[in-house]
């Protein structure tokens, strides 16, 4: 940094509760989702998909459909497939082995829900009518449902995948390994379920496509994560050059991981697009995105962990098993990976073994959602607070004797990951304090002599935020101060709800000392905005402040040697604050950044030698850091009616340290709404399907979101420790959806352990419950505390 | 399919249209008349998403075809707050408590609790939530719009819009 940059003036803005500039838009019903717009002519998609988890497709006869008034095409796999030119996401790079995904089902249909057709008509209402008349001449299949079965199950999912394993890697457990658990005092092993939920966002997917037949032009509209991602996967799915293709999100009704890649009916749109002679538009509804639209977590784990007499923990193991489904987005292998690698968590581990493996079967392809490694925390979690009951420890005490101190940092896992920067014991022990342990847990006995079921559940994890992989490395920003002297800085980004457009006019208002109001961003465009790569793995916070702060350095240095120049004073003499450069020590000598505009746009004459004309700047940031490590403590309380199975959360704690705040009421705000994705995973929410492989879940009477009426009051604790990357900041776009379920187990296990329950299978709807009861009791198992 | 002549009042203004019977009303606001704001999130009316007031009712603009509603007063969130850009109180207290955040589920809570708080001055908390229990926000997690919800009841609005 020069010394000009160290002028940088006091942050007036980050850090504080600033209202966001989403809301009034959004609030008035003046936001720009996908559906709402409009093209001349524009005509609309339908799929029709298989009723079959498994079949073959003898022969899709479309002429009663074609037949039908409005119906403009009915394209099948024949159609659309050949138009692919090369399928890979740039997050994964060309050379990732990739899993079959063609655009639309080729010969054998692999889930509910496989597109087989696509209908092209003048309206939804239309296209809707023709999709029921396209008649699909089926052969059923035996189909490959529980993935438990998928490796040995004699059917396959893809023919050229053996035993349907889409990956694995299992090593021999290290001898040395072996011999901890061999001669541990305590050795703890369970194998812990969690069931398929999902994204579920609020706005399904859609996507319009416009053709510009003459000029070779393409614009899509995309419900996105990251518009760019699909600019970039258009062009290389139709071989089209890339700055041929425009992409414009201007608001996403929520996305969670759902729509960070291009699914297999966007695929289908493009390269239907290209076929019709007008915008394509297709809005997805509720039913095909419970059906189709990709699920998470469903998975499972063999894990131990081996201790001492003292309870210090010696070694841990996961053999980590997942279901990709049919057609996973993107290649599982990568993200379930990190499961196996982060199951160590924030403790002190000596020693680790894992091995991981990924199935196919015949059900929804796994799509990436909100910390898709989420199972470590979920597994290590729940292990610990059952070997605290099988050593005879209080599960606090046991994990205040293994957590990480800040004195041991850094620290590198067993399996290689090397911390830094993070606070387990710090939030693990403000979270406690805040519930106030020792009194809940007196209030506890009173209320179990009473008859009463309360428990309490702690989780505590360390997560990985805004990688510096790939093409998660780097963000750019272009910033303009206008020949008014206001400004506009233009990023990647796109509002999907985490608030960025906010973040952004936050840090450049401090960063070129302008009133917040003065600040305007623009988004969600590929035409007109730097590349970046979208809003995941939690790194738009961090890294659109780096990009905002290189582009602003370099600004902030023009707008420096400009008023210097203008009011002949020394360069290292000039103060940027409130819109004006003055002279320090003498604040009445000084040049708004509206003359300073109208010098660099108007007069270039009187600009200093070698200044170029005009305030605007390209720069882009690149993170130096692997990752930014995050962390947080969740501390959840519980009731439970064991004559119904209801669960009531009572309090819910969550500590976190993303470093410091840009924005407290957004930080508080994503880490409340991953929160409650996650409490939702554990009592509610459940993808399930049949024997058959139906999907059972497929509208919101099935698929049960949490409502106002069941969420607790969710208390907030900050530790702000500094990160290495810009502004010290750190992700928390993800965390509370990996906190969360082992709190909420961990609480309703506490709650039930009088009755001998041990937990190891999620979800805990009110029939689980209800039966783990009355199994505890026809096994007559002694309680464990 | 036979088309009938509707009439409704939407935001204040006359619309005439002659529509098929088996269009929303949903699909009448925001197709025929443009107004967007009326989201769908599952048309299977469970996520209040498209909620509009109907005659001074919240409805589901999605479980009401347009030919119901022939007649009728139809306000949606565009309706709400003034044209000039001025939130409503319940608009205001939605930001002041960060209550939403990609604002998709947002139009639908608006006028749910626009009905609700004129029709329930002064709720409790549980009333509240119970009363919110009707639209699904996936964001949130609810933190901010049952605040916003207390703050503007406490204030003594009464479902303005």
């Amino acid at each position: 940094m020069t010394e000009l940059t160290a002028a940088v003036g006091a942050t007036r803005y980050a850090g504080s509760r600033v209202p966001r500039v989403e809301d009034a838009r959004l609030l008035t019903g003046r936001g720009t989702f996908v559906d709402d717009v409009t093209r001349p002519g524009m005509l609309h998609a339908c799929f029709v998909r298989s009723p079959f988890a498994r079949a073959r497709v003898r022969g899709v006869d479309a002429s009663e459909a074609l037949a039908l008034p409005g119906v403009h095409a009915v394209f099948t796999a024949a159609d659309l497939n050949d138009g692919v030119h090369e399928q890979w996401y740039t997050m994964m790079g060309r050379a990732t082995p990739t899993t079959p995904l063609p655009p639309l089902a080729e010969g054998e249909v692999r889930f509910v829900g496989d597109p087989v057709a696509l209908v092209v008509a003048d309206s939804r209402y239309v296209a809707e009518d023709a999709s029921e008349l396209v008649d699909v001449d089926y052969e059923p299949l035996p189909p490959v449902v529980d993935y438990l079965g998928a490796e040995h199950a004699g059917e396959l999912v893809h023919p050229d995948y053996p035993g349907n394993i889409v990956g694995a890697m299992e090593t021999p457990v290290p001898a040395e390994v072996e011999e901890v658990f061999a001669s541990a005092a305590h050795v703890v092993n369970e194998t812990i379920h969690q069931q398929a939920y999902a994204a579920v966002p609020m706005e399904t997917r859609g996507i319009v496509v416009e053709r510009s037949g003459a000029s070779g032009e393409l614009t899509i509209w995309s419900a996105t994560q990251a518009p760019h991602e699909v600019r970039a996967y258009c062009a290389r799915l139709l071989g089209l050059p890339e700055h041929r293709i425009r992409v414009v999100m201007r608001d996403t009704g929520g996305a969670f991981g759902q729509k960070v890649m291009v699914s297999r009916e966007e695929m289908c749109v493009m390269l239907a697009a290209m076929k019709v002679p007008a915008a394509l538009k297709w809005i997805e509804d509720r039913r095909e995105n419970l059906m189709a639209a990709g699920k998470a977590r469903i998975e499972c784990g063999d894990v131990r962990m081996a201790f001492d007499r003292d309870g210090a923990i010696l070694a841990a193991q996961i053999d980590y098993l997942e279901d990709a489904g049919a057609y996973p987005i993107p290649w599982p292998v990568g993200s379930g990976m990190a499961a196996a690698l982060l199951f160590p968590g924030p403790y002190r581990v000596p020693k680790a073994a894992f091995s991981a493996k990924f199935v196919f079967t015949n059900t929804a392809g796994r799509t990436a959602y909100r910390g898709p490694w989420q199972f470590e925390s979920l597994a290590r979690e729940v292990l610990l607070d059952i070997a605290a009951r099988r050593i005879g420890i209080d599960a606090v005490e046991l994990r205040r004797r293994n957590l990480l101190r800040s004195d041991e940092l850094p620290y590198t896992n067993p399996n290689g990951m090397p911390y830094d920067n993070v606070t387990p014991l710090e939030t693990f022990e403000h979270a406690l304090a805040m519930l106030d342990y020792a009194t809940f847990r007196r209030e506890q006995a009173e209320a179990r002599a009473g008859g009463r079921y309360v428990g309490v559940g702690t989780s505590t994890y360390i997560e990985p935020t805004t990688s510096g992989m790939g093409n998660f490395a780097t963000e750019g920003a272009t910033m303009r101060i206008e020949p008014s002297g206001k400004v506009n800085v233009y990023v990647a980004g796109g509002s999907s709800g985490n608030s960025i457009e906010t973040t952004v006019v936050q840090l450049t208002a401090d960063a070129l000392g302008v009133d917040i109001d003065d600040v305007n961003t623009i988004q969600g465009d590929t035409a007109i905005t730097p590349y970046g790569a979208g809003a995941a793995g939690s790194r738009s916070g961090g890294m659109t402040a780096g990009a905002v702060r290189e582009a602003s350095a370099v600004l902030r240095d023009k707008l420096i040697a400009i008023a210097a120049h203008r009011l002949e004073a020394a360069i290292e003499d000039i103060e940027l604050a409130h819109s004006r450069a003055s002279v320090r020590g003498t604040p009445s000598i000084g040049i708004g950044y509206g003359e300073l505009a109208e010098l660099a746009y108007f007069r270039p004459g009187e600009l200093p030698p070698g200044v170029p004309a005009g305030l605007e700047v390209s720069a882009r940031y690149a993170v130096e850091a692997a990752t930014l490590w995050a962390n947080a403590t969740h501390v959840c309380t519980c009731e439970v009616d064991i004559a119904t199975g209801q669960v009531t959360l009572l309090r819910y704690i969550v500590a976190e340290d993303c470093g410091p705040m840009i924005n407290p009421n957004v930080v508080e705000g994503q880490i409340a709404g991953g929160t409650v994705q996650g409490i939702g995973g554990v009592l509610y929410e459940h993808l399930a399907y049949d024997v058959d492989g139906n999907p059972v879940a497929t509208t919101f009477m099935d698929y049960l979101l949490p409502t106002a009426a069941e969420v607790p009051v969710i208390e907030y604790g900050h530790v702000e420790t500094p990160s290495p990357g810009a502004g010290g900041y750190k992700g928390v776009g993800e965390g509370g959806a990996i906190g969360a379920p082992p709190a909420v187990v961990n609480a309703v296990a506490d709650a039930l352990a009088p009755l001998g329950v041990t937990i190891t299978r999620l979800p805990l709807g009110p029939s689980e419950i209800v039966a783990l009861v009355e199994k505890a009791a026809a096994d007559g198992r002694p309680a464990e505390r | 399919m036979g088309e009938v002549l509707v009439e409704l009042t939407v935001n204040g203004q006359l619309r005439e249209a002659t529509v098929e019977p088996r269009l929303t009303l949903a699909d009448f606001l925001r197709e025929r008349c443009r107004l967007t704001g009326t989201h769908l999130g599952c048309e299977h009316g469970v996520c209040g998403a498209c909620t509009v007031l109907v005659d001074g009712a919240a409805v589901r603009s999605c479980l009401v075809f347009a030919v119901q509603a022939d007649g009728a007063e139809v306000t949606t969130i565009e309706g709400i707050g003034s044209p000039d850009g001025e939130l409503s109180a319940i608009q205001s207290a939605l930001r002041d408590c960060h209550g939403l955040q990609c604002g998709f589920c947002t139009p639908g809570f608006v006028v749910s609790v626009s009905a609700f708080l004129r029709d329930h001055p002064n709720p409790t908390d549980q009333e509240i939530r119970e009363a919110l229990s009707g639209n699904l926000c996936r964001c949130t997690g609810y933190q901010g719009i049952v605040k916003a919800v207390r703050q503007a009841a406490d204030a003594g609005h009464r479902g303005e819009l």
